[in-house]
C-alpha cells in the first residue's frame, strides 16, 4: 500500500443547498446514521426480548435445541465478520488519505468476508433444512429422529442430545433461531449491496480526504451488523 | 433589539420576493417536479392531499359504522336471504312453510367487522399519527428554524413515496377481501385458521402496509431529530426554539424508538400467518398475550407521537391569538420530551384484564398516573398565557379552544382507565372508544384543522372566510360531542366494543337504541362539519385575498418570509429572537396583516 | 348514589336515561361484593374529573369573555412563568391522582386475591359460546351460582382470545387458549345479569351472551342435584338437542330450515345429498354426521369454509350418538319446535 496520498479527484466535494459548511453536512449525515443504527438496534432488540421471554418459559427447548448448532462453524463466522468489520475500518481510513487502491483492496475483502459469511450460513440453513430442524410449525420430529439414529458418534463440534426424550415444541429454539439469523442475514445482504455500490464508486475515484462520507456512514452500519452477529453468536450457540 | 430590516408592501422583509410573485409552488412546472421534487414545502402538500383523502376514505367507513348501529340488528347490512338463495334443493323441499324471522347473516356481520378493522387502521396508520408531523412538520419545521431545507430533502421524499406504497397496501385490501382482526391484530385470531382465502391475504397485506409506514414514520423522525439539532440558526439555543419545534422533536424521537418495535411485530405476525413459527399460537407453545406486550410498546408511545405536535401547535396559537409570551415555555419543553420517554413504561394500562400479575398491574398504574401530570400542566399553561392577553378568535383560536375542551374531556376519561378497579369495569367497552375518539380526534385531529387553518396563508397565499371557518368549528364541536359523549353512558353501562348488534342487551337496557341513535345523528353532523372545513378551504383557494407574510402577527421565523414562502425560503438565515416575543410587531390594515415596527417601539 | 343519580331518578328524562332498575345513571346495579369497591372508585375519579373540567372550561370562557382583543389596546402586563404555581398546580393533581391509584389498586387487589375455599366452576370460551361446568359433571351455558358465597372461575378458551365480562359483578378477565385464567367473585343480589363476551372473537362476537343467575340462599345446591339428573336420565334425542346447543353447534348451525349462518342449515340433513367443495358428493348418513363431527375438514359443503372445530376427543361415543338420533329427528320435527329452546 503506497504511503502517499493519490492524486484528488477534479471536483470539490458537493455542498448541498441547505447546509451552510460542509462540516455541517458532515456532521449531520453522521447524526444521521447514528439515529438510524438506533432503530436497528430496537428493530433487533425486539427479537432479543422475545429470546428472552421464550428462553425464561421455556430453558429446557434452548438447552436442548442449540445442540444441533454447529459451534466451530458459528466461531468461523464470528471470526470472519470482525476481520470484516476490521477491513471496512481500515477502508475508511484509506478514504481519509485518499487511498483509492487501498480503499479498493479493504472494500473488496470486507465483500469476501460477507460472502463468506453466508456462505457458511448457507451450509448451516441447508442442514437443517435436510433434517428437519425447522421452526415450530415444520418442525419435523420424524426426521430429526431419523439423523440421530444415524449418527454413531457424534460428530466434532457436536455433543449427541441425550437419551432422555425431547422437550415438547423443540421447533420453538428454531423459530427464534431462523428469526433472528435470518433478519441478521438480510442485514448482511444489504450491507453487501451497500459495499457493493462504495465499491463502484472507489474505483471510479469518488472519494478522497475531501469526500468521504458514504463510507464513513457505511462503514457504520456494517460495524453494527457486526455487534448484532457478537450477540447472536453466545446466546444462540453457546447456551449452557 | 436590533434595528428591524426594512419590509416590503405585505410586511415580509424586503430581501424576499413580493406576494404573487415567485414562490415555492411557481418555481417550477410539470407533474415532474412536483413527483421528484425535494422541496420539504411541497412534499407537506402532497402528504396533505394524501392524508386528507384518507381523512374522507377512513370518515365514510365511520358513518357506515354508525349507520348500522343506528338500529339494533341489521340497518344497512345482514339482511338475512331467503333460504332460495343458499341451498336451492332444502328450499324446495320446504315450500309453502313460514320462516321464523332469522338473525344477521355471517356474510353482515363480517362485512361490519372489516369496516371497523379498516376504519381503525386507515385513520390511525394513514392520518393521525403521520398527520400532523408529515404536513405541518415538514412544511413549517425549516421555516421556523430559518432553514432552507430538512436535513435530508432525498429521504423526506423517500418517506413520502413510503406513506404512499403503504397508503396503498390498505386500499388494496379493500379489493382483496378486506381484513377483520380489529387494527391490533391480535393473536391468536389474526394468525388462526378460520379465514377465508381472501381475508387471509388481506391480513397481509395489510400488515405489510403498516410495516412500510412504519419505515416512513421513522425516515421522517430521523429527519426531524438531525434537522432540530444541526440545522438551527445562529442565536437560537435550544430554549429559543418555538414549542412546536420542541414537539416536533420529542414526536421524532418517540418515531425513532418505538416504530421498529412495531415493525418486527408486524414481521412476526406475517411470518407467523404464512410460515407457522409459532411464536404466538399457544399450540406450539407461543404465547398469544406476548403479541399484545410487543404491540402496545409500540402503540402507547404511538399515542404520544400522535398528541405532542398538536400541543405544540396549541402552544403556538393560543400564545399568538393572545398576544401574550406562552406561560411557562420551559415547563412545556422540558414535558414534551419527559412525556415522549415516559410515555415507553406504561404499554401496560392496555392489557390489565390480560391475566397479568397483580404486581406488574400495579406499577403500570402507577406510572400511566404519572405521565397524565405534564399533559395536564400543558392546559393550564395555555389557560394562564390567556389570562390578561388581548384575545383574538380568528379560526385557529376557535379550533384551540375546542381542543382545549374536547382534550380535556379526552384527558380526564383516561384517569379512569388508569385506576384499575376502575378499568376492568370499562375496558373493551364503548368507555374506552369514546375516549380515544376524544383525544385522538378532539385532540389530535382539531389541533391538525387547527394548524391548517392558521399556517394554510403561509401554505397557500391566500385567505379563506373566517366566519366560515369558525361555523365549521362550531358544528364539528356540536357534532363530536354528540357523537362520542353518549358513549361513555353506553361503556360504563356495559356496552362491549366491536359489537355488531346489541339486541341481545336491550332486554336490560333498552335505553341502548336511543343512545346509539343520538350518536348517529352525531357522526352526520360532525360529516357536515368536515364538509365545512373542505368548502371553506377550498373556496379559499378559488377565491380568497392574497394573504399577506404575517396574518396573525406571529413571531417565529416562518412569518418573516412571504405568503407562500420563496423555493429556497430564506437566502440568508433571518434574524432570530424570542419566538413568543410580541411587543415589536403591529397589524397594518393597509396590508391586512402584521408588521415589523420601522420605529424602534422603546424598549432595550 | 349521588346527587347527579338522584337527579337522574327524580326528574323529567323518562325512564331510558335512568339506567338498569336497581343501577344508578352511569353505572348497572351491583350485584356483587366487587361492585361498591369499584363505584367508590369510579365515582371518585369522576367527581375529581368533572371538578376540574367544569374549572378549566369555566376560566377558559371567563378569559375569553374577558380579556378579548378590543381595537387599541394591547395585552396587560403579566408574567410568563410563575414556579411557585407551577409547583402548587403539579403536586395537587399528582395529590389526586394518587389517591386514585390507591383506590384502583385496592379494589384490583380485591378482585385478584381469590379466596380459599371458593365454590369452583370451569369455564370454557370458544366462538362463539360460553360453557360452564359444575364440580359435579354438570354443563350448562349459563353460569348458576349460590348467593353470598365465594365463586372462583377458572377459564380456557379453545381457540382465540374471549373475555369473560359481567357488568353487573364489574367483573371482566380475558380468555386465552393454551393457559387457564382465573377470576372470583361474591354475589350479593339474587336475580338473573348478563353475561358477554368483551375481546373481540370474529363473525359473531355479539353473540357472545349469555347469563348468569343468583340463585336464593339454600336454592344453589338442589338445583344443581336436579339440573344433573335430569342430563343423565335424558332419552338420546333430548340429550342430543341440548348438547346440541351447549355446545355451541347451534351457534353456527341453524335448524329451522331457513336461517343460514356460518353453518348449513341442518334441518332434514339425514338422506340428503350434500356437495362438497372439491366437486364430490355424497348422501348424509349415519356415518357421514359422525365424520362431520370427528373430522369436520375432511369434507366441506359447497358455499361454506373450513371453520368448523373439531370435537375429537370432546364428545363421549355416547354423546355423539345422542346427537346423530338428535339430528335425525329434525327430519321429523315439525317446524313450530325450536332446538334454540333451552331447558333450565
Amino acid at each position: 500500500m503506497s504511503t502517499h496520498a493519490e492524486p484528488r479527484p477534479e471536483h470539490p466535494p458537493p455542498l448541498a443547498h441547505h447546509f451552510r459548511t460542509p462540516g455541517q453536512q458532515f456532521e449531520a449525515g453522521k447524526l444521521g446514521i447514528w439515529v438510524f443504527l438506533l432503530t436497528e438496534i430496537l428493530f433487533f432488540g425486539g427479537l432479543f426480548c422475545a429470546y428472552a421471554v421464550y428462553r425464561s418459559i421455556h430453558p429446557e427447548v434452548f438447552l436442548y435445541a442449540h445442540q444441533f448448532l454447529d459451534k466451530s462453524l458459528g466461531a468461523i463466522n464470528t471470526v470472519v465478520l470482525l476481520a470484516s468489520s476490521l477491513t471496512m475500518a481500515w477502508a475508511v481510513r484509506c478514504a481519509q488519505l485518499s487511498q483509492r487502491r487501498g480503499l479498493v483492496l479493504c472494500l473488496g475483502l470486507t465483500l469476501a468476508c460477507a460472502a463468506v459469511f453466508l456462505g457458511i450460513k448457507a451450509v448451516e440453513y441447508r442442514h437443517k433444512w435436510q433434517h428437519g430442524l425447522k421452526w415450530a410449525g415444520q418442525y419435523d420430529e420424524g426426521k430429526v429422529a431419523a439423523m440421530l439414529a444415524e449418527l454413531g458418534e457424534p460428530p466434532p463440534g457436536h455433543t449427541l442430545p441425550g437419551s432422555p426424550p425431547p422437550p415438547r415444541d423443540v421447533g420453538l429454539f428454531f423459530s427464534i433461531y431462523f428469526a433472528m439469523t435470518g433478519l441478521h442475514a438480510v442485514h448482511v445482504i444489504a450491507g453487501m449491496g451497500l459495499i457493493g455500490w462504495l465499491l463502484a464508486r472507489a474505483v471510479q475515484g469518488h472519494f478522497s480526504s475531501d469526500y468521504f462520507r458514504p463510507v464513513d456512514y457505511v462503514a457504520l452500519y456494517w460495524h453494527l451488523v457486526d455487534l448484532i452477529w457478537i450477540y447472536l453468536f453466545p446466546l444462540l450457540y453457546l447456551i449452557h | 433589539m436590533t434595528m428591524a430590516p426594512p419590509t416590503g408592501p405585505a410586511g415580509e422583509p424586503a430581501n424576499s420576493p413580493p406576494a404573487g410573485a415567485d414562490n415555492y409552488l411557481t418555481h417550477t412546472r410539470g407533474f415532474w417536479s412536483w413527483a421528484l421534487t425535494l422541496d420539504h414545502k411541497r412534499i407537506g402538500v402532497m402528504y396533505l392531499v394524501g392524508i386528507l383523502a384518507s381523512l374522507v376514505l377512513g370518515g365514510v367507513f365511520a358513518l357506515v359504522l354508525r349507520t348500522e348501529l343506528a338500529t339494533p340488528g341489521p340497518t344497512i347490512m345482514g339482511f338475512p336471504p331467503t333460504l332460495a338463495d343458499k341451498q336451492p334443493e332444502a328450499s324446495q323441499a320446504l315450500a309453502g312453510k313460514q320462516p321464523v324471522p332469522p338473525e344477521a347473516t355471517a356474510q353482515g356481520k363480517n362485512l361490519y367487522n372489516h369496516i371497523f378493522t379498516l376504519h381503525g387502521a386507515v385513520m390511525i396508520f394513514l392520518v393521525i399519527i403521520p398527520g400532523i408531523p408529515a404536513i405541518l412538520g415538514n412544511f413549517v419545521l425549516p421555516l421556523m428554524l430559518g432553514a432552507k431545507d430538512m436535513a435530508f430533502p432525498r429521504l423526506n421524499l423517500a418517506s413520502f413515496y413510503l406513506w404512499l406504497t403503504g397508503a396503498i397496501f390498505f386500499v388494496v385490501t379493500l379489493h382483496t377481501g378486506g381484513l377483520d382482526t380489529g387494527w391490533t391484530f391480535y393473536t391468536p385470531y389474526s394468525t388462526g385458521a378460520g379465514h377465508s382465502a381472501a381475508t387471509s391475504t388481506s391480513i397481509v397485506m395489510a400488515v405489510l402496509g403498516a410495516f412500510i409506514l412504519g419505515f416512513s414514520s421513522m425516515f421522517t423522525g430521523i429527519n426531524f431529530i438531525v434537522t432540530v439539532h444541526k440545522l438551527r440558526p445562529p442565536g437560537m439555543t435550544w430554549f429559543r426554539m418555538p414549542l412546536f419545534v420542541w414537539g416536533s422533536y420529542a414526536t421524532a424521537v418517540i418515531q425513532v424508538l418505538a416504530t421498529p418495535v412495531l415493525g418486527i411485530t408486524l414481521l412476526l405476525l406475517v411470518a407467523e400467518r404464512v410460515w407457522k413459527i409459532g411464536i404466538f399460537d399457544p399450540k406450539l407453545s407461543g404465547d398469544p398475550v406476548l403479541f399484545q406486550h410487543f404491540f402496545w410498546f409500540y402503540s402507547h408511545p404511538a399515542v404520544y407521537i400522535m398528541i405532542l405536535p398538536g400541543m405544540g401547535i396549541i402552544s403556538e396559537i393560543v400564545s399568538v391569538f393572545s398576544r401574550k409570551h406562552i406561560f411557562g415555555y420551559r415547563f412545556i419543553a422540558y414535558s414534551s420530551v419527559a412525556i415522549a420517554l415516559w410515555g415507553f413504561l406504561v404499554w401496560g394500562h392496555h392489557m390489565f384484564v390480560s391475566g397479568m400479575s397483580l404486581r406488574a398491574a400495579t406499577i403500570f398504574s402507577a406510572l400511566t398516573f404519572t405521565v397524565a401530570i405534564p399533559s395536564a400542566i400543558k392546559v393550564f399553561n395555555w389557560l394562564a398565557t390567556m389570562y390578561k392577553g388581548a384575545i383574538g378568535l380568528a379560526t385557529p383560536m376557535c379550533y384551540a379552544l375546542v381542543f382545549i375542551f374536547l382534550f380535556g374531556i379526552g384527558g380526564l376519561s383516561g384517569l379512569f382507565l388508569g385506576t384499575l378497579a376502575v378499568d376492568v369495569h370499562v375496558t373493551d367497552t364503548y368507555f374506552v372508544v369514546a375516549h380515544f375518539h376524544y383525544v385522538m380526534f378532539g385532540g389530535t385531529l382539531v389541533a391538525m384543522l387547527a394548524g391548517l387553518y392558521y399556517w394554510w396563508p403561509k401554505i397557500t397565499g391566500r385567505m379563506y372566510n373566517d366566519r366560515l371557518g369558525r361555523l365549521s368549528a362550531m358544528v364539528l364541536f356540536a357534532g363530536f360531542n354528540l357523537t362520542f359523549f353518549p358513549q361513555f353512558i353506553l361503556g360504563t353501562r356495559g356496552m362491549p366494543r366491536r359489537y355488531f348488534d346489541y339486541t341481545k342487551l336491550l332486554g336490560t337496557h333498552p335505553e341502548f337504541s336511543m343512545l346509539h341513535l343520538l350518536s348517529t345523528i352525531g357522526a352526520f353532523c360532525t360529516a357536515v362539519g368536515f364538509a365545512l372545513v373542505f368548502y371553506c378551504l377550498i373556496e379559499s383557494l378559488v377565491r380568497g385575498r392574497r394573504a399577506p407574510a404575517n396574518p396573525w402577527g406571529g413571531a417565529t421565523l416562518e412569518w418573516q418570509c412571504s405568503s407562500p414562502p420563496p423555493h429556497d425560503n430564506f437566502p440568508d438565515p433571518p434574524e432570530v429572537g424570542d419566538p413568543y416575543d410580541f411587543s415589536d410587531l403591529e397589524y397594518d390594515p393597509s396590508v391586512g396583516g402584521f408588521v415589523r415596527r420601522t420605529v424602534p417601539s422603546g424598549r432595550p | 348514589m349521588t346527587l347527579f343519580d338522584a337527579i337522574a331518578v327524580s326528574g323529567p328524562c323518562g325512564a331510558p336515561l335512568l339506567g338498569q332498575a336497581g343501577g344508578t345513571f352511569w353505572l348497572p346495579p351491583r350485584a356483587s361484593t366487587t361492585a361498591p369497591i369499584v363505584d367508590a372508585a369510579f365515582y371518585f375519579v369522576f367527581w375529581v374529573a368533572a371538578f376540574f373540567f367544569a374549572l378549566i372550561v369555566t376560566v377558559m370562557t371567563v378569559f375569553v369573555l374577558r380579556y378579548r382583543r378590543r381595537p387599541g389596546t394591547g395585552p396587560l402586563p403579566s408574567p410568563s412563568h410563575n414556579t411557585a404555581l407551577e409547583i402548587v398546580w403539579s403536586v395537587i393533581p399528582l395529590g389526586l391522582v394518587m389517591a386514585m391509584f390507591y383506590l384502583g389498586l385496592k379494589g384490583y387487589a380485591d378482585m385478584r386475591v381469590i379466596p380459599p375455599n371458593a365454590y369452583e366452576i370451569r369455564v370454557d370460551a370458544q366462538k362463539w359460546k360460553w360453557t360452564f361446568k359444575y364440580p359435579n359433571g354438570y354443563e350448562d351455558d349459563n353460569l348458576h351460582v349460590p348467593v353470598d358465597e365465594p365463586v372462583k372461575l377458572v377459564m380456557a378458551s379453545k381457540d382465540v382470545i374471549h373475555s369473560l365480562f359481567i357488568p353487573a359483578f364489574r367483573l371482566k378477565q380475558d380468555v386465552v387458549p393454551g393457559r387457564f385464567t382465573t377470576t372470583w367473585f361474591r354475589a350479593t343480589l339474587p336475580g338473573e345479569y348478563e353475561v358477554l363476551c368483551a375481546e373481540y372473537c370474529g363473525t359473531s362476537h355479539s353473540d357472545m351472551v349469555a347469563k348468569v343467575i343468583v340463585h336464593e340462599p339454600g336454592e344453589f345446591e338442589g338445583e344443581l342435584r336436579k339440573a344433573q339428573e335430569k342430563s343423565q336420565k335424558l332419552p338420546p334425542a333430548e340429550l342430543g338437542e341440548r348438547l346440541f346447543v351447549r355446545r355451541g353447534c347451534s351457534v353456527c348451525h341453524a335448524t329451522d330450515g331457513v336461517t343460514v349462518k356460518t353453518g348449513p342449515n341442518l334441518k332434514g340433513i339425514v338422506g340428503r345429498e350434500r356437495r362438497f367443495v372439491d366437486g364430490s358428493s355424497r348422501t348424509a348418513d349415519e356415518e357421514y354426521l359422525r365424520e362431520s363431527i370427528v373430522n369436520p375438514s375432511a369434507r366441506i359443503v359447497e358455499g361454506f369454509r373450513d371453520q368448523m372445530p373439531t370435537f375429537q376427543g370432546q364428545l363421549s361415543d355416547k354423546q355423539i350418538d345422542a346427537l346423530i338420533v338428535y339430528l335425525k329427528s329434525l327430519s321429523h320435527q315439525p317446524p313450530s319446535q325450536q332446538a334454540n329452546k333451552v331447558e333450565p
